[in-house]
């Protein structure tokens, strides 16, 4: 690998809280090439969000620092959208308005107005809310305002996508048709995207690499897998193919048998990726899987290392 | 704002009526009834009971005034009311029928045309209330909003400020209201003054009493922005303006127009006060000199005068809220 796009280390993150300094990250290390799609996967409040927030500039690392072309992230900028977790619209603007609001800032200089409302409205299409261009964020669904805050952080032709849960809330058809689009337009664009995620299929289908973390408190980068499946993926050609069935057991090793939670071994319904939305009917669900092929385990060690 | 689209137009205007006639368009006819029947059994019960107990309370200019008798008033102030206007009107033509004469006979006279000496009338009074408490308000309002603003996104000020507020908060009208005539008739002086000196003394009264609630609701709202819509502007890397514009403020709006409203209601009761003590134009001047005069119908024309005030302050709150319900975006 050549000199890293975006490049964290040896980052720790701590919060001052009235109990004294509650250490969240420690020892952080990753390196991210241009253009590849990483997902971040682990337990409820491990710190994937404090990752994402440390690249976005939104919050400054303890001690290490995060690198972006050479250049060390101190501020929040546009050239690193977010989508966040909850949405995060403006109450008070529309639909079309909320996406304008980015539009304006990052292409003032650089798009006409007719230019400008052309790429607001593609931007609203590609998440299929075209239709909502006057509705205020109060009047349309959960799953319908974060479709709107992608199409807000896609608007803004980033050069890093940083991502949390972004398919967290939508219906199992809306998303699947999401992250098709989302592939293309990686791989149009090229641009890096860190993606936080619960669905070990969407981390397995989307990513190059997934990186999973440990518990926290003092949580750091657990394990990576490199995702060596051809491009473009297909939903339906892969759900049989064996690599593919091979990769997600890693994960789900990583997270039900290494990273679980004390007492709660063999029980881990409450996460969300047991859904098993976009699953064919003849693949077994993320659930049970984890018991089907306790041998995963070895399979992701042996992945590691051929990547290292 | 300009949030407000076309598509808004009809629930916006939908929203108006209702709230003007807020109590009659309802779905269910017999609830519409009940609606409006309590409200009246309220007020016809108040108003037995009124006309009972009124005549037991003896004064020394007479009984209490009962309805009837602040009903007759009113009429009796409208009447003068609009006497005064015809003189008015006769005594401004008198002069410019002599003008003429003048003019008539010597194209190069000077003349001049005074406005008319009588006192001035009840309504009169009220207009010029209204007036002050207005100008005084909009005064409170430009200085309470961006200050409120700058307390709200700014911590070490607002630590700095926050004593002061609370200290001054509770002062009233009438401890404020001499210092602030001996300090405008100290400051205020020019051969040819744009406003009366006892409006100014008012206003700034009013000013000083109604700005806290503004100013303290502005700067809770603003403090109070969801740090998710702070991050989204921290992203976009908003400049100061365009972040005090399109986040702060809108996001603040709801709570800024509560602290409006409430100081509305301040400089309405504030302002009869200081025109009482300070015997400057307007209502609060009509109830003293009344009062002063001591006539047997005295009674009853300050009872028409405390109605007045009751229902003008009811009003100015119902348009504040008009204009909230228009203006804000979680109504
Ligand atoms: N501002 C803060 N002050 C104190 N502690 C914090 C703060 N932000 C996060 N934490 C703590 O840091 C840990 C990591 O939080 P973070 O939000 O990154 O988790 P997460 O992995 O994103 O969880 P989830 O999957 O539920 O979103 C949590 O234990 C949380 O309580
Ligand atoms: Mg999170």
């Amino acid at each position: 690998m050549s000199k890293p796009h975006l490049e964290l280390t040896n980052v720790q993150m701590a919060f001052d809280t009235p109990t004294g300094p509650f250490v969240a990250l420690e020892n952080v290390d990753l390196k991210i090439r241009k253009g590849e799609f990483v997902s971040l996967i682990g337990h409820s409040g491990c710190g994937k969000s404090t990752v994402l927030n440390i690249v976005a500039g939104l919050l400054q690392a303890t001690r290490g620092g995060c690198v972006l072309d050479g250049h060390e992230v101190d501020t929040p900028g546009p050239e690193r959208a977010v989508v966040f977790q909850n949405h995060s619209l403006m109450p008070w603007l529309t639909v079309y308005e909320n996406v304008e609001l980015a539009v304006q800032q990052v292409f003032r200089k650089t798009m006409s107005k007719a230019e400008r409302r052309d790429w607001i409205l593609h931007n609203l299409n590609l998440v299929n809310m075209g239709h909502a261009l006057d509705k205020r964020p109060g009047e349309i669904s959960g799953g319908m305002a974060q479709r709107v805050g992608i199409a807000r952080a896609l608007a803004m032709k980033p050069s890093v996508l940083l991502m949390d849960e972004p398919f967290g809330a939508l219906d199992a058809l809306t998303r699947a048709h999401l992250q098709d689009s989302l592939m293309e337009i990686q791989q149009d664009l090229n641009s890096t995207v860190i993606m936080i995620t619960h669905d070990v299929d969407e981390a397995v289908l989307l990513s190059d690499r997934i990186v999973m973390m440990t518990n926290g408190p003092a949580a750091t980068v657990g394990e990576e897998l490199y995702i060596e499946l051809p491009r473009p993926r297909n939903r339906v050609t892969l759900a049989d193919h064996p690599e593919y069935v091979r990769y997600r057991q890693a994960v789900l090793s990583f997270l039900y048998e290494k990273q679980s939670f004390p007492g709660k071994q063999g029980a881990p319904a409450d996460e969300p990726e047991a859904e098993s939305i976009d699953e064919s009917p003849d693949q077994p669900s993320s659930t049970f899987a984890v018991h089907a092929a306790p041998s995963g385990r070895t399979r992701a060690q042996t992945e590691l290392e051929e990547n290292a | 704002m300009t949030t407000l689209s076309q598509t808004d137009q009809t629930p916006a205007a939908t929203h108006w009526l209702r709230a003007l006639t807020e109590k009659l368009p309802r779905p269910n006819l017999a609830d519409s009834g009940r609606q409006l029947l309590l409200p009246i059994i309220g007020i016809l019960l108040f108003l037995g009971f009124w006309h009972l107990a009124a005549p037991q309370v003896q004064t020394s200019l007479g009984a209490f005034p009962g309805p009837g008798a602040v009903l007759e008033q009113s009429g009796q102030l409208w009447q003068e009311h609009s006497d005064q206007r015809e003189r008015a009107a006769q005594f401004i033509t008198m002069q410019e029928q002599r003008n003429e004469r003048i003019l008539a006979e010597n194209p190069d006279a000077e003349v001049r045309i005074r406005s008319y000496p009588g006192a001035p009338t009840f309504l009169d009074q009220v207009v010029t209330s209204l007036g002050t408490v207005l100008a005084g308000f909009v005064l409170a309002t430009l200085i309470a909003v961006p200050l409120g603003i700058v307390i709200g996104l700014n911590r070490h000020f607002s630590a700095a400020v926050n004593p002061l507020i609370q200290i001054f908060k509770p002062v009233s009208p009438l401890a404020w209201l001499p210092l602030v005539t001996m300090v405008v008739s100290a400051t205020y002086v020019s051969d040819d003054p744009m406003f009366e000196k006892s409006f100014v003394t008012s206003m700034i009264t009013v000013t000083l009493c109604s700005l806290w609630p503004t100013l303290i609701n502005t700067s809770v709202g603003v403090a109070a922005v969801n740090p998710d819509l702070l991050n989204v502007s921290k992203v976009l890397r908003l400049s100061f303006w365009t972040h005090v514009r399109k986040v702060v403020l809108p996001s603040s709006v709801p709570m800024i127009f509560t602290g409006l409203r409430v100081s509305l209601g301040i400089a309405w009761m504030v302002l009869i006060a200081a025109e009482m003590l300070a015997q400057s134009p307007g209502l609060g001047k009509f109830v003293w000199d009344e009062f002063q005069n001591g006539s047997s119908q005295s009674l009853s024309r300050i009872m028409v005068a405390v109605l007045a005030i009751g229902f003008i302050g009811f009003l100015l709150d119902r348009i504040m809220l008009l204009i909230q319900k228009k203006v804000a975006w979680n109504e």
